[in-house]
């Protein structure tokens, strides 16, 4: 009898303490930009796509969500044919971005994507590619690497010489 | 065996090599990049440094290089040093500093050997802060692709495309840290062995151009081992597939056969399997039908009609035998040409009858005189040709011994050697790519080289025949002869390039007068299969139809029009109530199909090949195709046949001559620990997602009734049978360089044995009789040539062909002669039985005045009965 009465006692105590539910989805809670939610494909400052394919996300994808396929435009810029993640596989570990090497796949802090039918959750390229460099805004991983391609010639990378004359034997 | 101490554990090595190869032998993990178990060592990059002590109370010891240190009794070295640890490590940052930034878009990517050997070494983060080297990269042709950013300047790629190869237009340009691998200009690599600088480069500057275009990683691959369908050598291949379609062959190594290297046609000719033009579906009178239609359509024809079945030597041995079952054994006709039916009747009469051995890639490579009667190997056993260049090293290496230089110090070697060679002779009717490195040659219609075989024979062994007339080549005869006599390991090639019976026996001739391995080349990949399968003979199947003793004709996997003249081949076809045909692409003969059963390639089914060693050898299929193609002997196979192992089952009992099939590779029962073995690499990815978009359910994954392969990443992770390997791989070892850690001894053969069971060991010489039938002096005829198959790498493959990069290369039809009469270049008609062409002539100073040769299996070079006789005019 005590010990019922004692704990409407606290009930009524609990209704004057500040309250920490938060009123979902009319109250959005805050997410940091580092949130592992749903997941896009940025784009070059120059606004070229930056993925270049190289399957490391798929690699590292512990369930294996990701499958694309490597083609190259005509000047030898590598990027994705299709590229498609099967959000209802994924489980936002995260160590697709961690992968990437070129910052083109990163998680976003969204994680509004239900959907009723599963085939739903199946995103190509054009649902994943935004039009932004995301995360990480200066960086162009074509300007590193050291293949031609389109508007970048050898030599012409950050940290490169000119291209060697092979016909000189000067030391 | 020496004893050798590494880091005070005793090792026995084997004294004739160096620590390197003893090392990686024994498994131990030390990087190496200038190194390879076929080229020897030359301690260029300093990569595989170790340290060594005079005894056991050394504690200082001196940094070595493993690979140019022999492994001597008693030596003591350590790995884990920290010292030489720190030097390797400095190795390695070194070699980087110029290296791009290119991994995730570079081709080699996942399995580099530079990838593999920087993990290795710990090297993982970049100091250098200036700028890099540049190179511009060079268009070496449809098949190799360059980008010279990337080289380390290791040297493999020249010292395997010139020493190795034979190649002259790649080497070393500029000087100190500029050093460019490449041509002097743009242009397809000449040499026909190029694709391996895919392999041998440790890095990504030379990379498979074809895969580019449908570029996967290694790791994404599903592997199955296949055996190479561009000849008859039956060289060992991995096939790599994603998504569906066909990505890639790698070399499979086997010590006996291809060891490290595979030919151009081999590495690149598999794009016919995705070509656009495949069958893909059922064709009943020329429209798509389902493959139940089908298959009933099929049972009602051949159970109303009377039926006869043509076989093929690029089938397997199943599917000639389901065609062969399905038909009855008197009503299966073999698919060869006549002519070439005869001749290869009669090599295999030779080959069961003894004594010669028929040797395999190997014992050609360590064979000391070879002589070459009829053939032009680089164009028709490529692979082959690659092993006879290196015969001609056996004799300067003998004298290197007694030089007492390690055979494994490459350039030591090359330095005692100089240019010395040992005997090749090679008997064509026109110049071959291998004269450059012949003792001498000698060019004649192919009745005056079976002469030249038979004088050759005589002048061995008294009581071999030889012709009365007198010959002026009576004298190089003799000395072939001495040589042949005086050699250790003496080795005669022949074959049915000339469409001579009279040079077979000729060779044969010499090589039992001489002792000698005997080697014989055929034209397909099943050729010596489907001739031991029998069946009557082809003009036998077109009279069949003629006389109206069958009305249905059921074609598998063959062009008619490649074996028979057209005029004959379209009678038949006409005549025939029902011709029904299987084949993976479309084909003159597909197209009078009434039905039209898409076949699987070597991909898409398994099967077993006979290649002109005589070997036995299975394919298994690389994907389970989401379409209705399936393996030939799928199609016509009784109900009972479930598996393949029911076929083999059933061929063994019909054919015991063909029982080593059943042991080619391990049956669909066999298990490691339970398991099957994966075709998939332990990271294979996108499993979730690559067919979601289809179907969100995810299928089940496909069972394989056929073999102990798996279609899955799951499976056993131990070394399985050699025979079965799909792709080599092995902890810290990513690139095909761990094929180190699956022989028994780096350069050895693999655990376990080498694929393939051989079908012809010699028979003890007991009084075989010489063949006596000496053919009469070539006379050239007024007006008139005798017609001689030119074969070319490029082109005279049927398959290959339809591979876009090997039909970029392929070789324009020609006809070559000597003659003053025409200009090079000139159009010209040649005339025969099989009709009238249209070609180019090109001049050959070398040839026999009044034979002229023509390029064989292009179109509309086909159907030509060899030898034929012609008249060459001037087109108007």
């Amino acid at each position: 009898m005590l010990s019922i009465l004692r704990t409407i006692w606290y009930v009524f105590l609990h209704s004057f303490q500040k309250r920490i539910t938060v009123q979902y989805p009319e109250q959005k809670p805050y997410l940091a930009p580092r949130y592992r939610g749903r997941i896009i494909l940025s784009r070059d400052p120059d606004g070229g796509e930056r993925c270049v394919a190289c399957n490391l996300c798929a690699v590292a994808c512990p369930v294996g969500c990701i499958a694309l396929q490597a083609t190259e435009d005509k000047n030898g810029r590598r990027y994705p044919e299709f590229f498609r993640i099967n959000f209802s596989r994924c489980i936002f570990c995260g160590y697709c971005e961690e992968a990437c090497p070129t910052y083109a796949i990163q998680l976003t802090p969204d994680f509004e994507i239900g959907e009723f039918h599963r085939k739903n959750l199946v995103y190509e390229k054009e649902d994943l590619l935004i039009n932004g460099p995301g995360k990480h805004p200066g960086y162009n991983f074509w300007q590193i690497a050291g293949v031609k391609i389109g508007g970048k010639d050898k030599g012409e990378a950050a940290h490169e010489a000119a291209p060697v004359d092979v016909h000189t034997l000067l030391p | 065996m020496a004893t050798v101490y590494v880091d005070n554990k005793a090792c026995e090595m084997n004294p004739e090599e160096n620590l390197l190869h003893g090392c990686l032998s024994h498994g131990f993990k030390l990087p190496y990049f200038c190194w390879h178990p076929a080229l020897g060592s030359v301690g260029a990059c300093r990569q595989c440094a170790v340290k060594q002590f005079k005894d056991d109370k050394d504690s200082q010891g001196k940094i070595v290089m493993s690979c140019m240190t022999p492994a001597a009794e008693g030596t003591r070295i350590s790995i884990a040093d920290p010292e030489v640890v720190a030097f390797r490590a400095g190795i390695i940052e070194g070699l980087m500093l110029n290296h791009p930034h290119d991994c995730p878009v570079c081709d080699e990517g996942g399995e580099c050997h530079l990838q593999d050997m920087t993990v290795m070494t710990g090297h993982d983060y970049r100091r250098y802060e200036f700028e890099k080297r540049t190179f511009r990269n060079q268009d070496l042709g449809p098949l190799v692709n360059h980008e010279m950013n990337r080289c380390i300047q290791c040297y493999r790629c020249v010292r395997y495309y010139r020493d190795y190869a034979g190649g002259r237009d790649l080497n070393a340009f500029a000087s100190r840290d500029q050093v460019f691998f490449g041509r002097s200009e743009d242009g397809v690599l000449e040499n026909e062995f190029s694709g391996n600088l895919v392999e041998i480069c440790p890095t990504g500057v030379f990379t498979d151009k074809t895969l580019k275009h449908h570029y996967a990683r290694k790791w994404d691959q599903q592997f199955a081992p296949s055996v190479c369908v561009h000849c008859a050598l039956g060289c060992n291949t991995d096939a790599g597939e994603r998504y569906g379609s066909l990505r890639r062959i790698v070399n499979r190594y086997n010590h006996e056969i291809n060891g490290y290297f595979l030919c151009d046609r081999g590495r690149f000719g598999y794009e016919f399997v995705n070509s656009e033009a495949r069958l893909r579906q059922s064709v009943l009178k020329d429209r798509p039908t389902s493959a139940a239609a089908a298959r009933q359509y099929l049972d009602q024809t051949v159970a109303n009609g009377r039926v006869i079945g043509i076989g093929s030597p690029r089938a397997s041995l199943e599917s000639n035998f389901a065609l062969r079952t399905l038909v009855g054994p008197d009503h299966f006709y073999s698919g060869i040409a006549d002519h070439e039916a005869k001749l290869v009747g009669l090599m295999l009469e030779i080959l069961r009858r003894g004594p010669m051995r028929t040797p395999t890639l190997r014992d050609i490579e360590e064979s000391d005189v070879v002589l070459i009667l009829g053939e032009d190997l680089t164009n028709v056993a490529p692979r082959m040709a690659l092993s006879v260049r290196q015969s001609v090293r056996q004799q300067p290496m003998e004298a290197v011994k007694k030089l007492k230089v390690p055979l494994w110090l490459d350039h030591g070697v090359r330095d005692a050697m100089q240019d010395a060679r040992g005997p090749l002779y090679i008997a064509t009717p026109y110049r071959t790519r291998l004269d450059e490195v012949a003792t001498a040659t000698f060019r004649a219609a192919p009745d005056d080289l079976a002469r030249f075989g038979f004088a050759i024979a005589h002048a061995l062994d008294s009581s071999a025949p030889i012709s009365h007339e007198t010959s002026q080549d009576w004298l190089m005869a003799a000395a072939i002869a001495r040589a042949l006599k005086a050699a250790k390991k003496p080795l005669v090639i022949s074959g049915t390039s000339c469409a001579s019976e009279a040079v077979i026996q000729a060779a044969a001739n010499v090589a039992m007068a001489a002792n000698t391995a005997l080697s014989f080349t055929a034209p397909e990949c099943n050729t010596i299969g489907a001739a031991l399968m029998g069946g009557n003979s082809l003009s036998a199947a077109f009279q069949a139809v003629k006389d109206g003793e069958a009305d249905t004709v059921i074609i598998l996997e063959n062009d008619l029009y490649r074996r028979a003249p057209q005029a004959e081949v379209d009678s038949m076809l006409k005549a025939a109530t029902h011709v029904i045909a299987l084949d993976h692409l479309p084909n003159p003969t597909t197209e009078k199909a009434e039905l039209l059963l898409p076949a699987g390639t070597f991909a898409e089914s398994d099967g077993t090949f006979i290649s002109s060693e005589g070997r036995v050898q299975r394919f298994l299929q690389v994907s389970a195709p989401q379409n209705e193609v399936m393996a030939s002997w799928r199609w016509l196979k009784p109900d009972h046949w479930q598996s393949l192992d029911d076929v083999l089952r059933a061929m063994a009992k019909a054919l015991p001559e063909l029982d080593a099939a059943c042991d080619a590779a391990p049956s669909s029962k066999f298990r490691i620990a339970g398991a099957k073995i994966p075709r998939s690499p332990l990271r294979e990815s996108g499993r979730t997602a690559a067919l979601v978009n289809i179907n969100i359910s995810e299928p089940k994954t496909p069972d394989d009734p056929d073999s102990a392969l798996s279609f899955s990443m799951e499976g056993t992770p131990d070394q399985p049978p050699a025979a079965l390997i799909p792709f080599f791989w092995s902890p810290n070892w990513n690139s095909i360089q761990a094929v180190n850690t699956y022989q028994k001894e780096v350069g050895g053969p693999l655990r376990g044995g080498d694929a393939g069971v051989r079908l012809f060991e010699p028979a003890p010489r007991n009084g075989q009789a010489y063949f006596s039938a000496i053919p009469r002096a070539f006379s050239p005829r007024q007006g008139a040539w005798l017609l001689v198959p030119m074969y070319h790498i490029f082109g005279s493959d049927e398959l290959s062909l339809a591979a876009p990069g090997i039909r970029e290369l392929a070789t324009k039809p020609h006809v070559a002669v000597n003659s003053d009469e025409f200009a090079e270049g000139a159009e010209v008609e040649v005339n025969c039985a099989a009709g009238t062409f249209r070609l180019p002539v090109m001049i050959h100073r070398e040839m026999p005045v009044g034979v002229a040769a023509l390029s064989v299996g292009l179109s509309p070079l086909v159907g030509i009965q060899w030898p034929t006789w012609g008249k060459i005019a001037r087109a108007k």
